[in-house]
């Protein structure tokens, strides 16, 4: 049975196809491996064995009927942020503790139309604020590579379960590099698609103008398929772009001949590891050998990013997180009077690193600061979206590190906010710009850690990244689970 | 010093926060850090730049005035910490002489 975690999802949908396999054995198989194995990650909050099952018994229904969709049977963790209708949904926070949500978010009512399995909610920076899953207020997430590291966050604790093999794919949601920085500190291939690519209706809010939703797996197909499935326009997100959604997988291992790769030059600056510069540098040259031409490139308002994104981000969030008062949902703490209660609520329900935004965000959007730094902020990202326009004008991709070092050590950072705010500086413009980016495995360090390599996008150019991925995938052939996991 | 602890406090007020001294004091350390970095922003010359607020140019969305199968009050207030029927409970707002 260890066989099905080295297969792709449609390999594993040829074998339910062929009844070869069930969709309940399926399940069974990943909520075994969960109970011999996620002790040593803590990648799960909690199982939904039972409504597991229930939905692998509905797949095998639909199997047999042929009403099945292209992930019927397929078991996902779900990053707990995800409003899942009748499942505790908590964003690893404890002002959402017992929050049973009411309604299904899009991206989850679509995975249900084909047909998914979910294992169960997955561990997270609270409220996807942080880069190493260490703020999550329930548990610590380990890198399955090495478990005295963090995966890399926010969405760590996917990507170390689908490292892990605890779940064939998982979803993660992407702010500044919350699906690629973890996706490349634990190996797996995490796409943040074009904002307004995947409705984020029932995703619950951090930052509004650059939150996405995407897909975390194993392989580059595998992610081209669950795009497929939860891409699409929505009424429900007025930000939602209303553009048909291509065959993601069609154009996987074509050739790359003329294919024009743009490098940044301020993407490979001092702070980043030897070790990261050299296996993106050899990636360059796979790359060439492809068929690709390498071409330098510029983002001259790359080194501004980090702090028009500290802006933006805590500015929204101070906001989106207002609605957590104590009256509609969540805790409550009593007190004497109204405010009180919000403020009793409030304090002892959001953690140290939400706290520290919300406060940041109301100063940057307070009377006699905005002009300063809220203004500021969105002026700058003007001038790097302009940035992007101009050196998407000299090629079709772009090819960068995704974080400058690999996984560190537990505790490493946590003292120090602004360091570890610097570790996102390449994946932070992607989403200033609104552009789609995937991170895959592109080698391992001297300590056996993986490495990730970022491919940035046009706008709803998603076609072309999975492509190019898909051949730099093939050519590599490198392993994706932990010995320790196998 | 671009912040000091007073005004932690009146923010931290206006986000209807209640920090302790000693998360007063890390938060303005660490912010005033932060504000300090942040600061190379104003070595840009942005005059007439318009501000982006969302990457992708979308214009206002209307969606039909029509009846849908909306969330039912019941479920809605469901997760309600206190509720009184379909209402939600909270402490007095304005005191009453």
């Amino acid at each position: 049975m260890e066989e099905i975690l080295h297969k792709s999802i449609r390999q594993i949908r040829a074998l339910l196809k062929k009844g070869e396999l069930s969709s309940v054995e399926l399940a069974r198989f990943y909520l075994e491996r969960i109970a011999a194995h996620d002790s040593r990650i803590n990648a799960y909050l909690s199982v939904t064995e039972d409504l597991a099952l229930r939905m692998a018994a509905d797949a095998d229904r639909r199997i047999k009927e042929g009403t099945d969709g292209v992930l019927t049977g397929i078991p996902f963790g779900m990053k707990d942020i995800l409003c899942t209708r009748g499942v505790q949904t908590t964003c690893a926070s404890q002002i959402l503790r017992g929050f049973v949500a009411p309604y299904d978010a899009t991206v989850i009512r679509r995975l249900n139309e084909s047909g998914y399995v979910h294992l169960g909610r997955i561990n997270m920076d609270e409220f996807a604020m942080g880069s190493s899953t260490e703020n999550s207020s329930f548990q610590i997430t380990k890198n399955p590579w090495d478990l005295s590291r963090i995966p890399g966050g926010s969405s760590g604790g996917s990507t170390a379960a689908t490292a892990a093999g605890l779940c064939a794919a998982a979803l993660g949601t992407d702010t500044g590099g919350s699906i690629r920085q973890p996706s490349a500190l634990c190996g797996c291939v995490g796409m943040k698609p074009t904002y307004g690519r995947v409705s984020r209706y029932g995703l619950v809010a951090f930052a509004s103008s650059l939150d996405q939703i995407g897909p975390i797996t194993r392989s580059v197909e595998d992610c081209a398929v669950v795009l497929g499935v939860i891409a699409g326009h929505d009424p429900m997100d007025s930000t939602s772009i209303p553009e048909a959604v291509p065959d993601y997988a069609a154009d996987l291992l074509k050739e790359a001949k003329g294919l024009v790769i743009g490098v940044p030059k301020e993407y490979f600056i001092e702070g980043v590891d030897r070790e990261v510069k050299e296996a993106v540098e050899a990636s360059l040259k796979v790359f060439e050998r492809l068929g690709a031409a390498v071409v330098p490139v510029s983002l001259p308002h790359t080194e501004f990013a980090v702090s028009v994104y500290y802006i933006i981000c805590t500015a929204e969030a101070s906001s989106n997180l207002a609605r957590y008062d104590g009256v509609k949902y969540g805790m409550r703490k009593e007190g004497k009077d109204i405010i009180e209660m919000y403020k009793l609520t409030r304090s002892q329900g959001f953690g140290k690193e939400v706290k520290r935004r919300i406060i940041l965000g109301t100063y940057v959007l307070s009377s006699g600061y905005y002009e300063a730094y809220y203004r500021k902020a969105g002026q700058v990202r003007t001038l790097m979206r302009g940035d992007f326009d101009a050196a998407f004008r000299q090629c079709d991709l772009m090819v960068t590190p995704v974080s400058p070092t690999s996984a560190f050590k537990i505790g490493e950072k946590t003292d120090d906010p602004l360091t570890m705010y610097l570790s996102d500086i390449f994946t932070i413009p992607v989403n200033l710009a609104g552009l789609p980016a995937l991170s895959l495995p592109c080698g391992f360090d001297g300590q056996g850690l993986p490495i990730g390599l970022q491919i940035i996008g046009k706008p709803l150019g998603e076609a072309k990244i999975l492509q190019a991925a898909s051949l730099f995938e093939a050519e590599m052939g490198l392993p994706k689970i932990p010995p320790a996991f196998l | 010093m671009k912040i000091d602890r007073a005004v932690v406090e009146h923010v931290a007020h206006l986000a209807r926060l209640q920090l302790d001294a000693e998360e007063i004091d890390l938060y303005t350390q660490q912010i005033d850090r932060i504000l300090a970095y942040m600061d190379k922003l104003n070595s840009l010359d942005t005059t007439g730049i318009e501000p982006t607020t969302h990457a992708v140019p979308l214009g206002n969305v209307f969606r039909q005035d029509t009846i849908d199968h909306n969330l039912q009050v019941e479920e809605a207030v469901k997760n309600a910490p206190e509720r009184k029927g379909t209402f939600f409970k909270v402490p007095p707002i304005i005191e009453v002489e």
